[in-house]
């Protein structure tokens, strides 16, 4: 595999504002990704993240309902699977129970068809069918390749889930695809097979020099294997970049929390390379931000110093627990409480110094940092937003059927236990810890999404009720003439 | 004591049920070997009932007619009962249910108001009474066999598997047929047996719309209609019986062993 440096360089995959909605649900929303050729690229998010589905659009399984897929430069996007040099596998390896091993991985040679290099009569060109001789040998290469010479004969049923998933690769790289698609491989594996078939996959990758797009939740998985992970959730992809710098500066507050331990804090910069959290300013790596502006900040534990008697801030150990190589300890500090790796213990209820290095602080840029929807004036002192009828003050003497963008701070909206408490329901969908206070984002069932700081912790997926004091809620009316056109923005209504 | 004279009602209970269901028909085998005229006398045991029964050309001609249909209607309903519980079985949910009700209703129906509504049916769209008329009908009343015993082993499939053959260069066609369908062959077996079982069977719905074609249940009817209890038909039942038999005993031998393989591996 000496590819020319150019060759390998280039995008063998192009994913183009690529949406998939499935009965009014927006799986995979507006997602652009480009694979360097060779690559081993990692699709990374939670379950129901919209990873699976943009998989399966790229193996030609589901169609977009917009955008564009292209190969070597090819728009695929239509192309039906068969036709594609795209190889997948599968979740549950899907192997032919009816046919042995060596039938199994010589179902696809058989019925590759080759270009001989001659021309009909009318110019088109002629093809062949691999001959049993070829065939037998490049299934016995691909066997020697997974370190099972001398299971060809074997019935696939009786394997090991370890073996089972051996010859599903097998089965797909026999075919000499032009990319491999692993979807979730290793879910099914116990955990000492599993750490053995990431190192493994990850070499083959190297031997054979195929373009790999993988499918895992697994973040250490991805970190392991991969050259570039995609993050996603909710149908978008939140990062692309290297493990490294995934790890190192997360995008935003989703990918920091998915992504290994760390403390997600709310902070304010107050100027280039200076942030002010916890009541103290920090000297950082950032700048670029506006004076004051809002943004998340990710600390990792392991990159928090402590000492007994001086340091940026001072804290209590709340709880330790030895990991084998560190201790992982709970400080609570100016109402935080930081997790923080350290290789010396330091007792429970030791007063402790707390400090952090410029680069181990990572500024993000807050999701959103307000809450922000357009509603319609329904009466004098009500406005319907988001499916739900709330009360607010009238100050501008606004009238029925106005037009209005309404912003709530992300502190003024109470969740209730109870539905019919709140003006709308809605599902919890994510919460992050930021130290001394939860934030939650929960969705309305007409999909509009909030965000909510509450002390008060939250578990996913449950059902609340939103409440919002008539005071909290401000309203500006909109000129007709901007709506024109705008229509209902669903999502994020986040700055990029 | 108490449990002891509840296992002995039990199963005295079992036994007077058992000894009602087979006994008459393990009469009418016993006395199959011999010619008497009616039950109760023996009249020394002989095989000539059977010597005439395979000898007697009405007889021979309505088994003959009786095996073709089954297997052409058995064939036929094996066909569309698989492609009908492919289509099932990928349906959404709502439809799903909607017609997998509606293929069971010539199953749960009369089957008298079936054979009726045959025969009229084939009178207003002239088809003759005969065999078309045969065919149809006993495809139609077994498709719905075959779906039933052919959809469970779909379920049984790894939702991946059709997609496997296509993502390995095998069209939506030669998928179907090289990965799924192999599947479903147990299925389609046990399916084709039960519907050929069932037409060998079926004399309602065969009355009603035979023409002139005699299969053994017709035979059997018209022969106790013209000429009362000949002691032939003792053998033609015995044959018959023992036949259906051997069947169930040979598909519940495979399956139990094809269990025993399943587990071991």
């Amino acid at each position: 595999m000496c590819a020319a440096v150019k060759e390998k360089l280039d995008n063998i995959i192009e994913i183009k504002n690529v949406s998939k909605v499935f009965d009014g649900i927006t799986v995979v929303d507006d997602v652009n990704l480009a694979v360097k050729r060779g690559e081993f690229v990692t699709l990374l998010g939670p379950s129901g993240c919209g990873k699976t589905t943009l998989l399966r659009m790229i193996a030609g399984f589901e169609l977009p309902t917009s955008g564009s897929i292209f190969l070597e430069k090819q728009d695929v996007t239509a192309v039906p699977p068969h036709l594609r040099p795209i190889n997948t596998v599968f979740q549950k390896y899907a192997l032919f129970p009816h046919l042995n091993v060596y039938k199994n991985i010589a179902f696809g040679l058989k019925l590759k068809k080759l270009p001989t290099g001659e021309y009909d009569k009318k110019g088109k060109p002629i093809f062949r069918k691999f001959t049993k001789d070829e065939i037998r040998e490049k299934v016995e290469r691909v066997l020697k390749l997974v370190n099972l010479e001398a299971y060809g004969h074997r019935d696939v049923t009786g394997l090991s889930g370890g073996q089972q998933q051996r010859i599903a690769i097998a089965r797909a790289i026999v075919c000499e695809p032009k990319v491999l698609l692993l979807d979730e491989p290793l879910g099914a594996l116990d955990l000492k097979m599993r750490k053995e078939m990431q190192l493994e996959l990850a070499a083959m990758h190297k031997d054979i020099g195929i373009t790999f797009i993988f499918v895992t939740h697994d973040q250490e998985e991805a970190l392991t294997m991969s050259d570039k992970i995609v993050v996603m959730t909710d149908g978008a992809v939140q990062q692309y970049g290297t493990p490294k710098k995934i790890y190192d500066e997360p995008a935003n507050a989703f990918v920091a929390d998915f992504i290994g331990e760390s403390n997600i804090l709310s902070g304010v910069m107050k100027r280039d390379y200076c942030v002010e959290f916890c009541g103290s300013e920090f000297k950082c790596l950032d700048h670029g931000f506006g004076k004051d502006e809002r943004v998340d900040l990710v600390v990792r534990p392991e990159d928090i110093v402590l000492g007994r008697d001086k340091g940026a801030l001072k804290g209590e150990v709340v709880s330790s627990v030895f990991k084998g190589t560190y201790y992982e300890m709970e400080i609570l500090a100016e109402n935080y409480e930081f997790t923080v790796q350290n290789t010396v213990e330091y007792a429970v209820g030791e007063t402790v110094w707390l400090s952090i290095d410029p680069n181990g602080i990572h500024i993000m840029k807050k999701l959103k940092v307000t809450n922000e929807f357009d509603g319609v004036v329904s009466s004098d002192d009500t406005v319907e937003l988001c499916g739900g009828t709330f009360g607010f003050v009238n100050a501008l003497g606004l009238e029925k059927g106005d037009e209005v963008r309404v912003k709530i701070p992300f502190d003024k909206i109470d969740l209730t236990d109870d539905e019919s408490d709140g003006a709308v329901g809605a599902n919890v969908t994510q919460t992050f810890y930021k130290g001394s206070y939860y934030q939650v984002q929960v969705y309305t069932d007409d999909d509009h999404e909030f965000f909510i700081d509450t002390v008060d912790e939250w578990d996913i997926g449950d059902r609340v009720g939103i409440k919002i004091a008539p005071e909290d809620i401000s309203v500006e009316r909109i000129a007709r003439s901007d709506t024109d056109g705008d229509g209902q923005k669903d999502g994020e209504t986040a700055d990029e | 004591m108490k449990k002891q004279v509840k296992t002995a009602l039990i199963w005295s209970f079992v036994g007077a049920m058992l000894f009602l269901m087979y006994v008459p028909i393990l009469i009418l085998i016993i006395y199959s070997f011999t010619d008497a005229p009616a039950l109760g006398v023996w009249g020394g045991s002989t095989m000539s009932l059977y010597g005439r029964l395979f000898t007697d050309p009405e007889i021979m001609g309505a088994l003959g007619n009786s095996l073709l249909l089954a297997f052409v209607a058995a064939t036929l309903a094996t066909v569309l009962g698989t492609a009908a519980a492919v289509g099932i079985y990928y349906m959404k949910r709502r439809r799903k249910a909607v017609v997998g009700f509606i293929s069971n209703i010539t199953m749960e129906n009369a089957e008298i108001v079936t054979g009726v509504a045959f025969m009229m049916f084939f009178l207003a769209v002239r088809v003759g009474y005969g065999w078309p008329a045969l065919i149809i009908a006993h495809t139609m009343i077994t498709v719905p066999y075959v779906i039933l015993s052919v959809t469970p082993k779909l379920s049984q499939i790894n939702p991946n598997l059709y997609e496997a053959g296509l993502d390995l260069g095998a069209s939506p066609v030669k998928s179907m047929l090289a990965v799924v369908v192999p599947q479903l062959v147990p299925g389609m077996v046990s399916g084709f047996i039960m519907a050929f079982t069932l037409s060998l069977d079926d004399f309602i719905v065969s009355k009603f719309i035979n023409g002139g074609v005699e299969t053994i249940p017709i035979y059997l009817y018209n022969a106790l209609a013209k000429r009362g209890a000949d002691p032939t038909l003792r053998a033609l039942s015995s044959v018959l019986f023992i036949a259906v038999l051997t069947v169930l005993i040979a598909l519940n031998v495979v399956s139990a062993r094809k269990r025993k393989k399943l587990a071991k591996a």
